[in-house]
């Protein structure tokens, strides 16, 4: 393997170069990975004894090629989007939350929350408070992380991990327990929202309004990153975070606050599956929303204007998932490894400058 | 409800603790060399299910554990690629690796879901585990849980006797050194990868090929997060490694045992212990351990690009 090749052995050498792919322009080199892992998973498909060729025909076929297609992969990408923004956020200043996945959870039990207990409400009043408290949930769930953290006494990376577990166990807990729906027997699922609580979606299609949170999202971080006060010391604590503590910057401020709007972010997203899409509160509310937005932000390198880009292609993959199911009678994770294939060709393709880290 | 609680969590602990330790000791190895594994994760849902797809086909659960570990092994070089050739982030490849493993096994065990296999036998040894209280807890199990404390030792005599774990450490605590004295940093970190993730994947086939005994899609569920975490604890030395282990296998048998013992806790909050537990034991003996981790890991947990 390459490990023989003695040409950068050492960080912050650069290497020559040692493919011709790297040079190419950012989006001819992604076209290049999607094609890589379209590839091997093609022979993957082969093995299984199904035909790549039609597989792939109807992935196109159920997500870009019909309206309605279309509109089930914007579907995929609100929650993605949103669950990616939660990345990015902290990871400005040097910071990985691995929770989205738990903080999607918490937002849709605290949205859910409301809408059980406060069923009476009007939607004017039910939907901003339903929003509110997923901002509030996700928050939340990301502020232990973020207050050990800004101590110094915890990596934020392995508690936002391990709280994910926690999350999802306690979403189960009220689903089976005392929120479990009388009616639906052996379902355990909350009753239905009131229809005050259902977020609108736009026309015949379930796309709904977290489409304009998470792009509106995308837009005023972009803003915020690129333009603000806040945006610089946010790059100047990502990128050397000593000498921003000396010249004053409240780093343990921004840690907590940067940990905080990423929950909110993913809180939001949960929000979005609860009352737009299912309609009540399942003990299954996310396939790994948090994750796929995870990687999408690394991908994008946080900056929120590729992420939206990022997760709409990987929201087309998660919805083939949907596809290679019913048509191909795989498991529905048989979807992860195409995506993990893009991610890795990806990752693998990326050049990086010079004098990067390990 | 013929064992007594504490003997059952005392058993219990060891056979839960068995596969959280080897992925911590494939990990510890790994860290060793200056990189963080988050695919650990994956290269025990590997070991779990090429393990047990080759016990299903051959009928014998000590091949399976050869494939197991020759799978968790050829796993992880795709993380040394990514990291060690391609310099990608760590956490990130990582984490795109437990998604290849999640896709790829859902895939390769397809066929196998609700399979019954003949999984590693359970040995008693003779007299020693008829003694009353110990006997059971201690000289019953199969071949992992025996090996448990002798892999540890394998792992901390391969780090801290042998020219190669000299090296290998060298490697962690700062590449570039490395190099200057003449090692192939690169190389090194591959080979410990292969040995980490053979050890992951042996972890991961006590969980199909004993502990649960079938296979199920993710049935891994955060153990190898928390065998990473673990070793944070074991501020990375494979002996501390055993105790931690014990601890959180300890922790996953009570619940078990409760839950036996038709507590009104609901399980669902149960479950959250062994998480939670990681997170207060990381809070209270994992602060002061940064000092001891070594230094190549640092800029894997403090920088983002």
């Amino acid at each position: 393997m390459a490990a023989a090749n003695p040409s950068s052995p050492l960080p912050g050498v650069v290497a020559p170069r040692r493919l011709a792919l790297p040079s190419l322009a950012e989006p001819a080199r992604f076209v290049v990975a999607v094609l890589a892992a379209l590839t091997v998973f093609g022979v993957i498909l082969l093995l299984q004894g199904e035909n790549p060729l039609v597989a792939y025909r109807d992935i196109f076929d159920t997500t870009l090629r019909t309206k309605y297609g279309f509109s089930e992969v914007i579907v995929r990408m609100i929650p993605l989007l949103l669950c990616a923004l939660a990345v990015a956020i902290p990871a400005r200043i040097g910071l990985v939350n691995v929770g989205g996945e738990g903080q999607l959870y918490i937002g849709a039990w605290a949205s859910s929350w409301v809408a059980l207990t406060f069923t009476g409400l009007p939607a004017p009043v039910m939907l901003p408070m339903m929003f509110l408290s997923a901002v509030i949930g996700g928050a939340a769930w990301a502020l232990t992380p973020a207050l050990l953290r800004a101590k110094g006494w915890l990596n934020e990376t392995i508690s936002t991990l391990l709280l994910n577990y926690v999350a999802i166990l306690f979403v189960q807990y009220f689903v089976y327990g005392s929120w479990k729906d009388p009616q639906s027997a052996n379902f355990p699922q909350s009753r239905t929202f009131v229809h005050a609580a259902q977020l609108p979606t736009f026309g015949d299609y379930r796309v709904h309004w977290g489409i304009i949170f998470g792009l509106v999202g995308a837009g005023v971080l972009f803003f915020i990153f690129r333009f603000t006060r806040w945006g610089y010391e946010m790059r100047a604590i990502g990128g050397n975070a000593e000498a921003a503590r000396r010249s004053g910057i409240p780093i343990a401020t921004y840690i907590v606050m940067a940990l905080l709007a990423g929950g909110a972010m993913a809180g939001i997203a949960g929000f979005g599956e609860v009352s737009a899409i299912q309609g009540r509160l399942r003990p299954s509310v996310s396939p790994g929303y948090g994750f796929i937005g995870f990687l999408a932000s690394w991908l994008a390198g946080h900056n929120p204007l590729t992420i939206v880009f990022m997760t709409f292609v990987l929201a087309v993959l998660t919805a083939g998932g949907d596809s290679l199911q019913i048509n191909q009678g795989l498991p529905f994770s048989s979807v992860n490894l195409l995506m993990a294939l893009t991610l890795f060709a990806v990752l693998a393709l990326r050049s990086k400058p010079g004098g990067e880290r390990l | 409800m013929s064992t007594p609680f504490a003997q059952g969590v005392a058993a219990g602990a060891i056979r839960s603790g068995t596969s959280i330790l080897y992925g911590a000791l494939g990990e510890v190895i790994v860290e060793r060399a200056g990189m963080v594994n988050l695919g650990l994760e994956g290269c025990m849902l590997v070991g779990a299910c090429f393990g047990f797809v080759a016990t299903a086909e051959t009928g014998n659960a000590y091949i399976g554990l050869i494939a197991a570990a020759l799978a968790g092994g050829v796993f992880n070089q795709l993380f040394g690629f990514l990291v060690v050739t391609r310099r990608a982030n760590q956490l990130a490849s990582g984490l795109t690796l437990m998604f290849f493993s999640l896709g790829l096994t859902a895939i390769v065990g397809k066929d196998y879901v609700g399979r019954k296999v003949q999984g590693l036998d359970t040995w008693h040894m003779p007299l020693l585990s008829d003694i009353r209280w110990v006997g059971p807890v201690l000289f019953r199990g199969d071949l992992l849980t025996f090996g448990m404390v002798p892999m540890a030792l394998a792992v901390w005599y391969a780090l801290y006797r042998t020219r190669w774990g000299l090296s290998l450490r060298t490697v962690g605590e700062n590449r570039t050194a490395a190099f200057a004295a003449g090692l192939r940093p690169e190389r090194i970190q591959y080979q410990a990868l292969f040995v980490g993730g053979m050890l992951g994947g042996l972890g991961g086939a006590h969980l199909s090929l004993s502990y649960a005994g079938v296979w199920v899609e993710g049935m891994t569920s955060g153990r190898g997060f928390i065998a990473v975490a673990l070793v944070i604890f074991a501020s990375w030395q494979p002996l501390r490694a055993i105790a931690g282990a014990l601890l959180f296998g300890g922790a996953i048998a009570f619940q078990l045992q409760l839950q036996a013992r038709d507590t009104s806790i609901s399980p669902f909050l149960l479950d959250m212990l062994p998480y939670l537990l990681t997170l207060l034991v990381l809070l209270v003996w994992g602060r002061n351990r940064q000092y001891q981790m070594p230094q190549g890991l640092t800029e894997v947990f403090e920088g983002t690009s």
